[in-house]
């Protein structure tokens, strides 16, 4: 039996329940080199047995018994990337002669993937758990100080502990350009991250171009030409993420949160009063007029197709009230309604309107906590994100909104736009995001998390090299097993190597502490 | 020292025109020492604005610095609108053609290395400062609402605060690339700092090549050969900064900080001992061998005809004595020598010896405070570089009492963090602050804005320095009265946003935008 049929008869693939699992092994080798994967899979099984891989013959292909073959783009445009990062000298080179596919096969059983691997119907992409199992193969191979390609013999099951990892961006406080967009979810790729929450408008700046409002981001954007995401930036956008396996979340935040949004909308906004005469300033979103509940539904309307992800995110945290109190045309709105003098009731009744609007075009919410603190009646599907707190504020939010019945998203603990000194990432890794009391129910309401990177001193310049390799570290804790992953200390040499990988790749990650990397980051 | 920018009457062609407009586009950072600036604004084009060498000028086009500079600057002018295509040929009824630079100075130091002389020697005009102030005038250049270049008529009379500038990037905790050094230098320039301090090697690794000694990178660089700065590299550093008027003052910091020296040079560092016997770790550099000296004398003789700056830094600080506490051979030298336990004696035994040999080589050296704390005998005219947060002014108090000059470091440590807007208590040093008679001030010559390289490499370098050096870099410039925190965020953002469209990754001051963001992604 030659070495390559024997490769070939044992690269197989098996899956089971929830899971999936291949093992690779190539042609030769004896020397030992165990590399880790980022983040870190449910299990991994790695011997010293290290084979060959040669470029040149190296394929990926589907195995004959799959159920996706050549034609399902998304894959056919993963095997192309991956072939890139697995063999990065050689994606340099003039490319390799077609002739030669063949040889050793990466081969997976993709129709099993299906349904089994994630329940959740918005997951209902076969290809997901191939994509997320070619990253942590191309994390597997190494060069030794030849450039020879190698794997160790290596079984991995694997899948991730939560459903919803996400990565916030704020495009509203600073602009971020396209390309910034689009590198970040490449690098959102490698750590496996699958929802791009994007914050797309806020006070400072409306750089969504409406198709409905234009007048939005004409006078609310930065600059109405180039500051803007044009329709077609934000299909690329969602494409570029539909073929890494990530979906896009987009947010548009109101009551508050919303100055850039009355530019371009008049009577949007509620004005202020000093005294018996408007102040000239504004604040929250005006919720007394029907207008704007008009508005808001034929905005979403819009905004729901462009972005077609199942759920919507609306915002709703830190609504000032001072406005809406100085205003009389909404103190007699609060009067005719029996709000009284609270507020947050007026709130209540916003929100509830957006809710039915959102629900109205069969998405799922997505809202800040706030809108659960202050509120009795919330569909039950909701999603609430927690955002503040000390750790144990945060423990018994979890603890109330689960017992309310919601699911729900912890952000809180991963704001990594507040920076320090040293290594941080630390903190953010043992974070654990089920740890409060509740019965075994609630704790599966806790479906996932978001670091989140606002935007008020980052933008093109810092943004990537402030996210990795920092938003790793949550990668690992919403992905992995928390047992196996509770070790800073053993963490922290695979993170460095990672790390590299993503400079490698092109991906501008600070450096966790002193040291260096074979291939440093060549850009400026 | 004083250089002027003026633009007399003749240098316009075409008839005036008044325009109440006062730029907005228009800031500049470091602020001059005086300026006037008037609503006449005039165009500049691309395909007819020069900048030459006026009659009469003792500089002239052999001068290769200026002509570099020349073209450096009119690309910064007009680079991006050559991007976008052809100059426009319109021709406007007020026109700025020409920049006139007249050097009056005898010797116009084309071809010479910035000096803390070159500051002090009050030639006006001469060539640094036409580089210096050929980056004002870039800064006063603005594109108005139709793309065209613009400048205000404008007069300014300017000089530096203080003589060292300066910027510490630390290659040793990790690797620089080269391109991330020159294009650092550059960013330097514009924003008139004119010290690189190179702490080129420390305990993580020895980066630079020495001809003497190869085994010192071979063996102590992170890799041998992608990991290193060659006799080459180090010149091409030497050369981008001398066009800018940049000095390069490398550091060789010893006794401490010498982990990486150790792996190359076999007995330099003293060996630690676990009760009677060698733990097989290494210690700051032995003191007490011939050969230490004799290796010190071989590789400062390179180092000073490497490095062409009058002044080399020779470290000395944190010294960390449990290892040569834990060595019996070293205690034996001690109760030679009559030291005691007093190992700062020991410690200040080695610097002595060291500064001699460094002298003979002909170069002023500086020095970490620690050195001038532990009472080493100092040459005259040693610099004293000011670090430790506790107590700076009690420290700059006593460094100039003692009649040295000094440096401030201690409260620019750009590699520590935080969120927000740091860049404002940078701002706000005043390195003067200190009790002491105007002699004593005039002993401050400057400082430095330190980064560190923990956690710094070429990923984040550039945007984690700048602006935030900026701020430093204004302190050291301009009057000690220019200290309005928010004029100085209304220039600095768009100073940031200057740097920016020059295609350096500045990263921003707080929410806001750039007309052109950063595209270098």
């Amino acid at each position: 039996m030659t070495s390559l049929n024997m490769a070939l008869k044992m690269f197989q693939a098996q899956i089971k329940l929830l899971r999936f699992l291949f093992l690779l092994i190539v042609i030769y080798g004896e020397v030992e080199h165990v590399y880790g994967v980022w983040p870190m899979p449910q299990q991994i099984t790695q011997s010293t047995e290290r084979y060959l891989l040669n470029p040149r013959v190296f394929a990926l292909s589907y195995a004959n018994d799959s159920m996706a073959q050549s034609g399902c783009s998304v894959l056919d445009v993963a095997f192309k990337r991956y072939f890139k990062l697995i063999f990065p000298d050689f994606a340099h080179g003039t490319g390799r002669d077609k002739s030669l596919r063949f040889g050793n096969t990466l081969r997976f059983y993709g129709e099993l993937y299906v349904a089994n691997i994630f329940r959740q119907k918005y997951l209902n992409s076969i290809s997901c758990s191939v994509k997320l199992g070619l990253e942590s193969f191309s994390q597997l191979v190494y060069q030794d100080d030849s450039s020879a390609y190698f794997v160790n013999k290596t079984e991995i099951e694997d899948y991730p502990r939560f459903q919803f990892r996400g990565l916030l961006l704020d495009t509203s406080r600073h602009y971020l350009p396209v390309n910034s967009i689009l590198s970040t979810l490449d690098a959102m790729a490698y750590s496996k991250f699958n929802v791009f929450h994007w914050h797309i408008v806020d006070d400072p700046s409306f750089p969504y171009q409406s198709s409905t409002y234009p007048d939005l981001s004409n006078k609310g954007a930065f600059h109405p030409m180039t500051h803007i995401y044009t329709q077609s930036d934000v299909r690329r956008v969602i494409a570029h993420a539909r073929l890494r396996g990530i979906r896009v979340l987009p947010e548009f935040d109101s009551p508050g949160h919303t100055l850039s949004w009355g530019k371009g909308q008049p009577d949007f906004l509620t004005p202020c009063y000093k005294g018996d005469v408007p102040s000239g300033s504004f604040g929250p979103l005006n919720p007394t007029l029907s207008s704007s509940y008009q508005f808001m539904s034929d905005l979403f309307k819009e905004v729901t197709s462009v972005f077609h992800d199942s759920h919507v995110h609306l915002g709703g945290d830190e609504v000032d009230f001072t406005c809406w109190k100085s205003n009389p045309k909404v103190q007699a709105f609060m009067a005719k309604m029996g709000f009284g003098s609270d507020y947050t009731k007026l709130e209540s009744y916003y929100m509830e309107n957006i809710l039915n609007i959102t629900a109205a075009l069969n998405k799922i919410s997505i809202v800040w906590q706030d809108v659960f603190d202050y509120h009795e009646h919330i569909p039950k599907d909701t999603v609430l994100e927690i955002w503040r707190g000390t750790p144990a504020e945060i423990r018994a939010e979890l603890g109330r909104i689960t017992l309310a019945g919601h699911r729900v998203l912890l952000s809180a603990p991963w704001y990594l736009n507040h920076i320090s000194y040293g290594q941080d990432w630390r903190n953010a890794y043992t974070v654990q995001p089920q740890n409060f009391s509740g019965t075994e129910q609630q704790k599966e309401l806790v479906i996932g998390g978001e670091v989140c990177m606002w935007g008020e001193y980052v933008d093109a310049t810092n943004l990537v090299s402030r996210l990795w390799p920092r938003a790793c570290a949550a990668a690992e804790r919403l992905w992995s097993n928390e047992k196996k992953t509770s070790s800073v200390e053993r963490a922290f040499p695979r993170l460095k190597d990672f790390r590299c990988t993503l400079v490698r790749r092109g991906i501008q990650a600070e450096p966790l502490f002193f040291g260096h990397c074979k291939h440093e980051y060549s850009g400026l | 020292m004083v250089y002027t920018l003026l633009f007399p009457s003749s240098w316009f062609y075409g008839k005036r025109i008044e325009r109440s407009r006062l730029s907005d586009e228009v800031s500049l950072w470091p602020l001059p020492q005086q300026f006037q600036t008037s609503p006449v604004a005039f165009k500049l084009s691309a395909s007819r604005f020069k900048i030459v060498h006026a009659p009469g000028s003792t500089a002239g086009p052999s001068c290769s610095l200026l002509q570099n500079a020349f073209r450096r600057y009119f690309k910064y002018i007009f680079g991006y609108v050559n991007e976008q295509g052809q100059p426009r040929s319109r021709v406007f009824d007020s026109e700025l053609r020409e920049l006139q630079v007249l050097i009056t100075s005898t010797d116009p130091e084309c071809d010479a290395y910035p000096s803390l002389k070159t500051d002090e020697s009050c030639k006006p005009s001469s060539r640094v400062f036409v580089v210096l102030g050929l980056e004002t005038f870039s800064q006063l250049v603005y594109e108005d609402d139709y793309g065209v270049n613009n400048i205000n008529k404008t007069s300014i009379l300017d000089y530096p605060r203080f003589s060292h500038r300066g910027i510490l990037l630390d290659t040793s905790r990790h690797y620089l690339p080269l391109k991330v050094i020159l294009a650092n230098l550059e960013v330097m320039a514009m924003n008139k700092f004119n010290v690189f301090h190179w702490h080129i090697v420390d305990d993580s690794s020895f980066p630079f090549l020495s001809r003497t000694f190869p085994n010192l990178s071979q063996q102590g660089a992170y890799h041998p050969y992608t990991h290193v700065y060659t006799p080459v590299d180090v010149k091409s550093v030497i050369e981008f900064a001398r066009m800018r008027g940049i000095r390069v003052i490398a550091e060789f910091d010893t006794p401490g900080h010498t982990q990486s020296w150790g792996k190359g040079q076999t007995d330099l560092l003293t060996p630690c001992y676990s009760g009677s016997s060698p733990s097989g770790t290494f210690g700051p550099v032995n003191p007490i061998l011939n050969s230490t000296y004799d290796f010190m004398t071989s590789f400062f003789k390179e180092i000073s005809s490497v490095f062409a700056d009058a002044y080399i830094h020779l470290g000395g600080d944190e010294v960390d004595f449990s290892c040569w506490k834990s060595n019996p051979d070293i205690q034996k030298f001690m109760e030679q020598q009559g030291f005691g336990q007093d190992y700062s004696k020991l410690e200040s035994y080695y610097i002595q010896r060291l500064l001699d040999i460094v002298s003979s080589t002909k170069k002023g050296y500086m020095v970490w405070q620690e050195v001038f704390d532990n009472e080493v005998k100092l040459k005259g005219d040693t610099v004293v570089e000011v670090w430790k947060m506790n107590m700076v002014e009690e420290e700059l108090q006593n460094v100039t009492g003692a009649g040295f000059t000094t440096i401030l470091s201690a409260p620019w440590y750009l590699d520590y963090i935080s969120y927000g807007q740091d860049w404002k208590n940078y701002y706000k040093v005043e390195p003067l602050s200190f009790n002491g008679t105007p002699e004593q001030k005039k002993l401050v010559i400057g400082g430095e804005a330190c980064l560190w390289g923990e956690y710094v490499d070429a990923t984040n370098l550039t945007p984690r320095l700048w602006p935030r050096a900026s701020a430093v870099a204004e302190r050291l410039w301009s009057d000690e009265n220019v200290k309005d925190i928010g004029s100085a965020y209304s220039r600095l953002e768009k100073h940031r946003c200057h740097m920016v469209r020059r295609g350096i990754p500045a990263e921003p001051l707080f929410v806001g935008h750039c007309g052109h963001e950063y595209s270098g992604l």
